[in-house]
């Protein structure tokens, strides 16, 4: 089982990193985007564990690590 | 009075802390590894500057769960003053002592200079010593610096005295695009500082400033 946990700045968070690779994008002449953000993904390898365990044990690594609750939201997908 | 120095795998301002402790009358510094657990014997205690455990993942992120954490958990519950300097201010935050967040500076680039800072509140133990028309000159060097929270948490640290620090207008004025200018906030006790300019770097007019001393001999008053 693994999981597939995507963090990203929640709205109105100020992101400079993603401000400036549009900004670059747009220098290039890459023309169309509105505006581009950078997350964090994060891969888990469980070994042999049911779905939902995988599922508790990434919903609280995100809960009390991976994401900060106060800047940050997160989802994840489950897979074999 | 007995000053706890953290060090975290990559600290790297706890030895600035110690030399300035070592040179306040009636103060000793000791360091103390994020492995121990018990802070029972100090009277006040330092989070250093630096880099623990590389900043991976978001500054101060994984430091927040060394052992000594409880013990400063406990040490704040007595009323003991802690100072978060910097990085120390980032794990302080990230282990939810202090309220808000510290994000990327507003121009993306790491800043080392100098700032000019105004105490916004004198009657902590932190402050007492600050004369009240005093701009303190300090340097910061931070990527993650910029103090932002939502607007309930921001009326509610104005209107509680919590904002210990602002930048002023001189040296460039807010240096990261923190909220309402502040650089350093306390806990609603009072009894916890987060700054993200280095006092312990300002201590000794050899180095450009010593307004930063004030910080630590206001400390020197509390005996909880």
């Amino acid at each position: 089982m693994k999981a597939k946990v995507y963090i990203s700045y929640k709205e109105g968070i100020l992101d400079p990193q993603g401000k400036t690779v549009g900004g670059a994008l747009d220098s290039m002449g890459i023309q169309g985007i509105e505006d581009l953000r950078i997350g964090k993904y994060v891969e888990i390898d469980f070994g042999n564990i049911s779905k939902q365990k995988a599922e508790e044990i990434t919903d609280e690594s995100c809960r009390k690590l991976l994401a900060n609750p106060n800047t940050e939201t997160y989802h994840f997908e489950l897979e074999d | 009075m007995k000053f706890a120095i953290i060090v975290f795998p990559g600290s790297n301002c706890d030895h600035d802390a110690y030399k300035v402790i070592e040179n306040i009358d009636g103060a000793t510094p000791e360091f103390v590894w994020h492995k121990e657990n018990n802070l029972s014997g100090y009277d006040s205690i330092i989070v250093p500057g630096g880099f623990s455990y590389g900043d991976y993942l978001r500054a101060g992120a994984i430091a927040k769960f060394s052992p000594i954490m409880n013990a400063i958990i406990s040490a704040s519950k007595s009323g003991k003053s802690i100072i978060g300097i910097c990085n120390g201010f980032q794990i302080l935050i990230e282990a939810g002592l202090l309220p808000g967040a510290l994000i990327n500076n507003n121009g993306v680039k790491f800043k080392s200079k100098q700032v000019s800072l105004r105490a916004e509140n004198f009657d902590t133990i932190f402050t007492n010593k600050i004369p009240k028309d005093k701009k303190m000159f300090m340097p910061i060097a931070h990527r993650q610096g910029n103090y932002i929270a939502d607007k309930e948490t921001l009326e509610r640290v104005s209107d509680n005295g919590q904002i210990a620090f602002t930048y002023t207008s001189d040296a460039g004025g807010n240096p990261n695009g923190s909220c309402l200018d502040i650089a350093g906030i306390f806990n609603k006790n009072k009894n916890i500082l987060g700054m993200m300019p280095h006092p312990e770097r300002a201590s000794d007019i050899l180095l450009g400033s010593n307004d930063g001393e004030l910080i630590f001999q206001s400390m020197m008053g509390n005996t909880n």
